[in-house]
């Protein structure tokens, strides 16, 4: 068997660990863009904050190229040929493969604004370079305008703050985190931000810039003399698509991870997914889920019968020490409690958890995530106790046997 | 692998195990001079509820969500199925604790997350086990 693999990052990981779990011999070959062995993405904001090194944040040991039997080749892919089951390169190689996986992540969306491309540091914040780039950048007297208050905007300014004079981030939305908070739970992780220094402008955009000035949409001006575009990112799906291969909300991918190509997968920030919380298929650029969709995919490119259908939204994030967790969809009826601080509210329908927000308080929060994972039926189950505390007591004793009884 | 299993039936809610993998965490033999006075951060903990009680610490799944979620690459399952934390690589995202089903993760004294991990580097097997005095808490193939 020949396995190729475009892109060289969590999904590919998974990729690779699913493959070598069926098939120990196959020659797997991956692609990569970036001039690196895989490295964790969302560590990028803690490299520029002092608080991990290069080398920690390696998302495999050294050696596990060599290890699994990989040949990684720093020569992105130019062009896909699904009929002839070829792979062209940028750097001029012809590969053949029996099945390929595009793990090809997500890239920045850069709206176009005018006067955005004469600004001189200007960056985005998704890659090792850009995170390099910008910390290369970075004086003790520099200001910097982040626009986008999503959760790359915001570890960007966390990572900033304490190395640079000013930090002012903006976003159209009324709130912060707009795709993973409700206004309420905004409310104190924006106080939050403020008390560590992070000036918000919320419903506002740049309208446009002119030298080192951002005039917004309120008529405001804001200066800086670094700017970071964060405003959201878009699946990398055209290589895909010149292939002919069906695109929806990321490429379209079944519940095993196939194209609408034969021997041809997809998984992680390029793909779509089913999120089973909602009903609705989304592009979801989360670690876990590129993780899993890639490994489902290696399994089943090894011959194997992976399906990976338990997908939910979810997010881990923290601030200056405040944390952050949520999960699913933030549908049907809600239990919300607040003290010491902490913030809880569950959202629920008749028959299932749909979804949750925890800001201070995370004990447990993974029990929660099971209940919407697993869609657990509310009535086999104790909810009025799981909704002040995640306990697995609120479960019957046959359910915790199983748990906690015998190997999981 | 060898793994901990509870027997509820059996436990008495003591909370021995707790302060029993406290100690083994900070090292040292006599509890009431390591643990006096502090709040103990156990690996594993007592669920109590009106009628029932028992110890949950990690399972080891076979399909460890925790593994496949970690943003680093500091949770892995290793050699006989143990699966541990590398606390240098760790950032405390706290992605562990929103996806273990067990609530089998927290955060840690120290920062960073902490797990059962068996008492990997200890004669004599973990230490709940070997303390709990009802037989409630068992280490079996
Ligand atoms: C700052 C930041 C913070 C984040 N924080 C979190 C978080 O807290 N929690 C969370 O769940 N997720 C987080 N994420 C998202 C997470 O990093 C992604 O979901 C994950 O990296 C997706 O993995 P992937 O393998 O699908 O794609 P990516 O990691 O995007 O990797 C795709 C790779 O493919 C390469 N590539 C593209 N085209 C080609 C080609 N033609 N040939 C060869 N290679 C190609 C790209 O250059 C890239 O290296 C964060 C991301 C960022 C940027």
């Amino acid at each position: 068997m020949e396995y190729l693999i475009i892109g060289n990052s969590v999904a590919a990981a998974g990729c690779i660990e699913g493959i070598r779990r069926r098939d120990k011999t196959g020659a797997i070959t991956v692609l990569s863009k970036e001039n690196y062995e895989m490295y964790a993405r969302p560590l990028i904001s803690y490299l520029l904050a002092g608080k991990t090194t290069e080398d920690k944040m390696r998302y495999r040991p050294i050696g596990f190229y060599e290890d699994n039997n990989v040949s990684l080749l720093y020569d992105p892919a130019a062009a896909i040929d699904v009929r002839a089951r070829t792979v062209e390169t940028v750097g001029g190689r012809r590969l053949s493969y029996d099945a390929l996986l595009l793990a090809t992540g997500a890239r920045p969306i850069v709206p176009p604004i005018e006067g955005l491309d004469k600004v001189k540091h200007r960056y985005t914040f998704l890659t090792l370079d850009d995170a390099r780039a910008l910390g290369a950048s970075l004086r003790p007297d520099s200001r910097v305008l982040i626009v986008g208050a999503g959760l790359i905007g915001l570890k960007c300014a966390e990572a900033v703050r304490h190395t640079c004079a000013a930090v002012t981030v903006i976003d159209a939305a009324d709130r912060v985190l707009s795709s993973i908070l409700t206004r309420e739970a905004a409310a104190s992780v924006e106080a939050h931000l403020a008390h560590n220094g992070i000036g918000l402008r919320l419903n506002d955009r740049a309208a446009r810039f002119e030298g080192n000035t951002a005039y917004l949409a309120s008529g405001e001006t804001v200066g800086f003399d670094i700017l970071v575009m964060a405003v959201g990112v878009a699946p990398e799906t055209a290589l895909a698509g010149l292939a002919g291969i069906e695109i929806g909300r990321g490429i379209r991918i079944d519940a095993r991870g196939e194209t609408s190509a034969k021997n041809v997968y997809a998984a992680g920030d390029c793909a779509e997914t089913l999120d089973v919380s909602s009903g609705t298929v989304k592009n979801m650029a989360l670690l876990p889920n590129a993780y899993m969709q890639g490994e489902c995919a290696g399994l089943n490119m090894a011959g194997g019968r992976a399906v990976f259908d338990r997908a939910i939204p979810m997010n881990a994030i923290g601030f200056f020490g405040l944390h952050i967790l949520s999960a699913g969809s933030y549908i049907g009826s809600t239990y919300t409690e607040t003290a010491d601080g902490a913030y809880k509210c569950l959202f629920y329908d008749e028959n299932a958890l749909k979804g949750f927000i925890l800001v201070g308080d995370v004990e447990k929060a993974g029990i929660y995530t099971a209940l919407i994972r697993e869609r657990t039926p509310l009535c086999e189950i104790d909810f009025e106790l799981v909704k002040q505390k995640p306990s697995l007591i609120a479960f019957d004793r046959a359910a915790r046997r199983e748990k906690l009884g015998r190997a999981v | 692998m060898k793994r901990i299993y509870v027997r509820e039936e059996w436990c008495l809610g003591c909370h021995l195990c707790e302060y029993y993998c406290a100690l083994a965490d900070r090292g040292g033999k006599d509890m009431a001079r390591q643990l006096k006075g502090i709040k103990i951060k156990p690996r594993i903990r007592i669920e109590e509820g009106k009628e029932v009680c028992f110890a949950v610490s990690c399972r080891h799944c076979t399909e460890p969500l925790c593994v496949k979620s970690c943003l680093t690459g500091a949770i892995k399952k290793e050699g006989a199925g143990v699966v541990t934390v590398d606390r240098e690589k760790c950032v405390s995202c706290y992605t562990c604790i929103l996806v273990c089903p067990y609530g089998a993760l927290s955060p840690a004294e120290r920062g960073t997350v902490q797990k059962c991990e068996l008492c990997a580097e200890k004669p004599g097997g973990p230490a709940c086990v070997g303390h709990c005095p009802n037989g409630a808490i068992v280490y079996e193939e």
